[in-house]
């Protein structure tokens, strides 16, 4: 077969448009990610107050509690920024504490809506109880999974980092996996408006 | 995730063989892929044909017993299954990995291993999808399985299992594959391929990838959400529970509308590329042909609802989906007067794949026409549920797609192979598939508006529809006869020595412009492009009469420049092969299998899935 006889790092392929290919697959791909958590949400919307029997929403939520965790949320998206400029300014350091950090911060919301389930079981609200049930646990859950992917991957790079082997150059390795968090951040300011905070009564008693 | 550098334990390394079997599987070059997916796609379409030839002998005479039922149920859903996510779609997929990158004059697509994931996906989920047949039972709901028909009371048994499963894994591969030339065809296009200098495959490939990517979550939503009711008693689609069964066809059709340009669009492509080439003229209007695919691609999202006129949605919506229903049949004629105006006063060479190409269009209008006729709410009250429906979309898919997938398969075998199949067994298996097509599926039209209603296993002989069924299972046979002697074809072919030229079709694209089969490099020297059809103004210039002159050999052209600079082959880096992709594939595969068979193979599945991620993001870019 056919390969180059020595660089392990070919010089980057130039692309038609200028944008990095891998950027461009990220984008891509969170434009199909809307689309799966838009039919969850959209499923969501239309059984909202449909329930046949209780727990409802307002007997179970806590939002002064959630809004604490959407806001550990939010903050993590910060630190992520802050990681990603650590290492375009070549301060690894820098990077590694806030990879950290913002694993952190997101294990605290994960670690939070394990908790909130939690209750909610204890409540005698689970996935077969209702459709409030269904629904709610089946969205929320597929965020959380999606937050618990992005803090395998914040984590990764972080023991890459640690170990020496995440050079300055490597950067967009971490914009990517910034897109892709802020990403998820941004579909729990959608969740958590449309679940918690505009909840509606149950219409079908 | 980037290869990182260092000392690498020896299971990092990248594989370095590239012949025998094991090429194969750890291959990424888009070729082999390609190939390897039309063979697979082949062999399931010959599966979806015993299923539907099954179907015809059951129902060739009245109150007929060859087949039970309950099997029957299987059959007819397993044929739409295997024909839509099995045979049409990845054999689109085989298209777009053997020739976009060549269209585009591109080496390889822009995620090689992702396109090997892919395929591997692919295959690992027709398989679990068709597992039922082995074990347990198959699904037996049709492909569009309408709630509550498959929650656990009414469809006891693995078999909406292997849906649920099944389909989810061969989503992630599509959605993969979509991702994939999205950003291939955007980002990988040769110097001065504009978008308005992209061949029309090409074009109607990023249609498709766009469809894709974007109408599986929506599927991959509902099919989550069937498999959580029933694999954890939720209540999505549980009438008992409050769940609206109505919910799931809304998210089915949001889905099921792209999905059927997903079908089409990728021969529609083909056939723009067979007519200009055996025409010796150039696509007519191709801006308009352009515009209507993505036209197409945008209305296709609104229209879902016309699978629902029956439904009760009441009038507005109705009358909302019947407008927008009648309004896309627009591009679509725009395009159907663009490949005859292409045909117009050209110098037309029947080759098998202008054959095909034409029997495309002759029955795509047949089955355009027809579908618009159940675009009227009231018609469609009487069409549906009926054969006339089963007509119409047999002239849309299978006079369609296949047969325009038939016409690229001709076309584009040399190049793929080096071997040119044989013009005589081509015509001949041309004309077995027009004339069996439409002696099986035009009498479905009568039966149809005789009140035949689909899915029924047999019927009574007093009902009169004895005859046009009889006639409609001759002509099946004489469409399995069809394919058999393409079979045959291929095969003789193959035992043949490599004998096709680089250009034998006098093409007007660029994979014309290279080798068949081409290196694996695909181009010494990447192309710059200065026109549409680059390859073809390569050959000719204008004539003072308007006609196309050869260029003189020799002469002076300005559009092989660059030659000096051809780089040796042995400095073109080509991607490294890799194991990660099929080990990936095996873990996604087998989490998917373990949820109905043990907690244990799901945690057997994740680990090797980890396993993948983590040693596809480390192995190096090269062997070492
Ligand atoms: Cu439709």
């Amino acid at each position: 077969m056919i390969h180059a006889s020595s660089p392990a790092h070919p010089a980057p392929v130039e692309t038609t448009t200028g944008l990095n290919n891998r950027k461009l697959l990220m984008w891509i791909f969170l434009g199909s990610d809307c689309m799966f958590f838009g039919s969850l949400i959209a499923t969501y919307l239309l059984y909202r107050g449909k329930s046949l029997v209780g727990p409802y929403a307002h007997e179970v939520f806590n939002i002064p509690y959630t809004s604490i965790s959407a806001f550990v949320l939010l903050m993590s998206s910060l630190t992520m920024v802050l990681a990603l400029s650590a290492i375009h300014r070549g301060d690894m350091r820098g990077l590694k504490v806030w990879l950290l950090a913002t694993a952190l911060l997101g294990t605290v919301f994960v670690g939070g809506q394990y908790f909130e389930f939690t209750t909610f079981v204890n409540e005698g609200l689970t996935l077969k109880t209702n459709l409030f049930g269904t629904t709610l646990f089946v969205l929320t859950g597929f965020h959380g999974a999606h937050v618990t992917v992005g803090i395998i991957i914040l984590l990764s790079f972080y023991l890459v980092a640690a170990r020496g082997r995440l050079k300055p150059e490597q950067h967009l390795n971490i914009e990517l996996a910034g897109l892709y968090w802020h990403f998820v951040d941004v579909v729990w300011i959608v969740i958590f408006t449309v679940v918690y905070l505009t909840e509606t009564p149950n219409i079908v008693t | 995730m980037a290869a990182v550098s260092g000392a690498l334990p020896r299971w990092l390394q990248r594989p370095t063989t590239y012949s025998g079997l094991w090429g194969w599987v750890v291959t990424v070059d888009h070729k082999r892929i390609g190939v390897m997916y039309g063979v697979t796609a082949f062999a399931f379409f010959l599966v979806g044909g015993i299923e539907a030839v099954t179907m015809r002998l059951q129902l060739a005479t009245p109150a007929n017993t060859l087949v039970n039922p309950d099997t029957f149920s299987q059959l007819f859903s397993m044929h739409a299954l295997t024909m839509i996510f099995l045979a049409i779609m990845p054999l689109s997929a085989a298209f777009f990995n053997i020739i976009i990158p060549l269209q585009i004059g591109a080496r390889d697509v822009a995620f090689p291993r992702l396109n090997a994931l892919s395929y591997w996906v692919f295959l690992f989920g027709g398989l679990l999808l068709n597992a039922g047949w082995l074990f347990g039972r198959s699904p037996g709901a049709g492909w569009f399985a309408y709630s509550n028909l498959t929650s656990g009371p009414f469809s006891p048994g693995s078999g909406m299992d292997y849906y649920v499963l099944g389909l989810l894994v061969l989503g992630t591969a599509s959605m993969a594959a979509g991702f994939n030339f999205v950003v291939t065809i955007i980002n990988m296009r040769a110097p001065g391929m504009t978008l308005m200098r992209m061949p029309l495959f090409t074009w109607m490939t990023l249609v498709t990838s766009f469809l894709l990517v974007l109408a599986m979550p929506v599927i991959t939503v509902a099919l989550i959400e069937l498999g959580f009711d029933r694999f954890a008693g939720t209540n999505f689609f549980r009438p008992e529970g409050g769940g609206d069964p109505i919910l799931w066809q809304h998210l089915f059709w949001v889905f099921g509308h792209p999905e059927v340009y997903i079908l089409i669009l990728p021969a529609m492509g083909i056939v723009s590329e067979v007519l200009p080439t055996f025409s010796r003229k150039p696509l007519f209007g191709y801006p308009v042909v352009v515009l209507s695919g993505v036209f197409i691609g945008f209305m296709g999202w609104a229209v879902w609802s016309h699978h629902m006129f029956t439904v009760g949605l009441g009038p507005i919506a109705n009358a909302t989906f019947a407008i927008t229903t009648m309004f896309i049949a627009l591009p679509t004629g725009v395009k159907v007067f663009s490949w005859i105006a292409t045909m117009w006063g050209g110098s037309i060479e029947f080759k098998t794949a202008m054959l095909f190409a034409i029997g495309f269009i002759v029955l795509f209008i047949i089955g355009g026409l027809s579908g618009v006729s159940h675009a009227s709410p009231p018609a469609d009250a009487q069409q549906q549920d009926t054969y006339y429906i089963v007509a119409h979309i047999h002239y849309v898919l299978f006079g369609g797609s296949i047969f325009g997938l038939f016409s690229g398969m001709y076309y584009w075998f040399p190049k793929a192979t080096g071997h040119l199949l044989h013009e005589g067994l081509g015509k001949l298996h041309f004309w077995l598939a027009f004339i069996g097509m439409n002696i099986t599926f035009a009498p479905m039209h009568w039966l149809g508006l005789d009140g035949m209603p689909r899915r029924i296993y047999t019927y009574n002989s007093n009902m009169g529809w004895d005859f046009w069924n009889l006639v409609a299972t001759a002509g099946s046979l004489l469409i399995a006869v069809s394919t058999l002697v393409f079979l045959w074809n291929v095969f003789t072919t193959m035992r043949k020595e490599k004998d096709a030229p680089a250009d034998p079709w006098d093409g007007r694209t660029l994979e014309w412009s290279i080798s068949s089969p081409p290196p694996i490099y695909n181009f010494r020297t990447i192309p710059n492009v200065y026109a549409r059809d680059a390859f073809w103004h390569q050959k000719y210039v204008e004539g003072s009469d308007g006609r196309p002159r050869p260029v003189p050999t020799g002469g002076a052209t300005a559009h092989s420049e660059g030659h000096e600079a051809a780089e040796s082959p042995h400095d073109i880096h080509m991607p490294g092969l890799s194991y990660f992709p099929i080990i990936l594939a095996l873990g996604l595969a087998l989490t998917a299998a373990g949820i109905m068979i043990h907690l244990a193979v799901v945690a057997a599945g994740v680990l090797i899935t980890f396993f993948g991620i983590y040693g596809w993001a480390f192995e190096p870019a090269d062997p070492e």
